[in-house]
């Protein structure tokens, strides 16, 4: 009898989740991002599963990071061949990675958007929107800080310029003063004019950088 | 798009290999750039890895075009840009302290290495039956999961990592296979490389009397 009314209710609150179409919605309109998703990650016990992507799914993923990265079909052809089936690794809070012959390529947060690997992102520089940090952010950036304002307004920093303007929510390569290559790639928390004006708090939050431990993966 | 067609024929040349890049419809070939095989990052961060003095040493052996760019003193003044002298005084404080930090760090792994134990052992299932247990391969960069694999094509038995009730991943052999395990370590056979044979021991675990 006991075990009867537990089973009722677990299937109750299966239900439950189901039917609420619109309330997840809600949920991922304000669902937190996950700071430094890969700050801490280790394979063996962060990964749930993997599976090959459906190739209908394929045809979706193609096309959003057509429309979200500046990358020609061509190009993401050479790096990502139709023929090679795209692997889902899912991992812990909803990460997604997708990779082509065990190499990451892309990252993904729940519904979020399409994030290279910052390997993908060395090779190809001009897929992300750039900003930069100044010299001093840099240390804290490699110990997975978000990146505040001030680093990205003073003069070692860079915005793109008011006619180029980025809005909040965008993904962006981030660059380091000085330096040549990218050293992480973060999204924007408020647009590159609201960072000017208000330059204070969180401007990017970011999502992988120069040697978290997905950069440790080479291969999964 | 027209340059672009027209620098494609030359831009693999410099870009020396096209690993991913067949030419039919031009697509950009990556940019090619350098890892630091020390640190892995790309060079110009490595001031900021753990591992600097070993850094510079690999990149001025390897790459010294790359070395005089990035160390020069030329490099060295104009990189400190808009940071104060303060600032770059302590970061260069910093760093320091995290190289030798993650030395000790190594040495302390090195040494944990080294003292760490194999055991090989076999356990009685009952009266004529054994199995064979090794534990503390991982200490020494084994796979387990390939150990096992090996085993079990070695003896035609089955073999499999399991956790012990510590928690831990060992393997297990089924039947009595110890001094054979014993011998390929000894031997570095397959994925059993670089075992010290002092730090593996043979223990014989005999079934209670009367238990369960």
């Amino acid at each position: 009898m006991f075990s009867l009314a537990g089973l009722t209710r677990d299937m109750l609150m299966s239900r439950y989740e189901f039917d609420y179409g619109p309330r997840s919605i809600i949920l991922i309109t304000n669902l937190p991002f996950p700071t430094l998703m890969f700050k801490k990650f280790s394979p063996s016990t962060d990964i749930a599963g993997q599976t090959p992507v459906k190739s209908s799914v394929q045809r979706a993923i193609r096309s959003a990071v057509l429309s979200q990265w500046k990358i020609e079909p061509e190009t993401l052809e050479a790096i990502w061949p139709k023929k090679e089936g795209l692997v889902h690794v899912k991992c812990r809070e909803h990460v997604s990675i997708f990779t082509v012959h065990g190499e990451p390529l892309i990252i993904q947060h729940f519904d979020g958007p399409y994030y290279p690997t910052l390997r993908l992102l060395h090779k190809y520089p001009y897929i992300l929107p750039k900003v930069g940090v100044d010299r001093g952010a840099i240390r804290f950036l490699l110990a997975g800080a978000p990146m505040m304002c001030p680093g990205l307004t003073s003069k070692g920093g860079y915005l793109p310029p008011p006619d180029a303007a980025l809005p909040a929510g965008a993904s962006v390569a981030i660059y380091a003063e000085g330096k040549e290559h990218a050293i992480g790639i973060g999204l924007l928390k408020m647009g590159s004019e609201e960072m000017r004006k208000i330059n204070r708090d969180m401007g990017v939050e970011v999502a992988t950088y120069l040697g978290d431990d997905l950069w440790a993966l080479k291969a999964l | 798009m027209p340059s672009k067609k027209n620098q494609t024929p030359a831009a693999p040349a410099p870009a020396a290999e096209q690993s991913e890049g067949p030419p039919p419809p031009d697509p950009v070939p990556p940019v090619q750039l350098l890892y630091c095989s020390v640190c892995s990052f790309p060079p110009e961060y490595c001031e900021f890895g753990s591992s600097l003095t070993r850094c510079k040493e690999w990149l001025k052996e390897n790459h010294p075009d790359l070395f005089d760019k990035y160390y020069s003193d030329d490099a060295l003044t104009s990189k400190v840009g808009t940071l104060s002298l303060e600032a770059q005084a302590k970061l260069e404080e910093d760093t320091a302290k995290k190289e030798a930090k993650a030395v000790a760090k190594a040495d302390a792994a090195l040494k944990k290495k080294l003292a760490s134990q194999v055991t090989i052992k076999r356990i009685e299932r009952n009266k004529r039956k054994h199995v064979t247990s090794i534990h503390g391969l991982e200490a020494f960069g084994v796979d387990l999961k390939k150990a096992a694999k090996q085993f079990s094509s070695k003896f035609a038995t089955g073999s499999s990592v399991t956790k012990n009730l510590q928690g831990h991943d060992e393997i297990v052999v089924q039947g009595d296979v110890s001094d054979e395990i014993l011998e390929m370590i000894e031997a570095g056979a397959g994925v059993l490389k670089g075992i010290p044979v002092d730090n593996v021991e043979v223990v014989e675990e005999k079934k209670k009397k009367g238990g369960d």
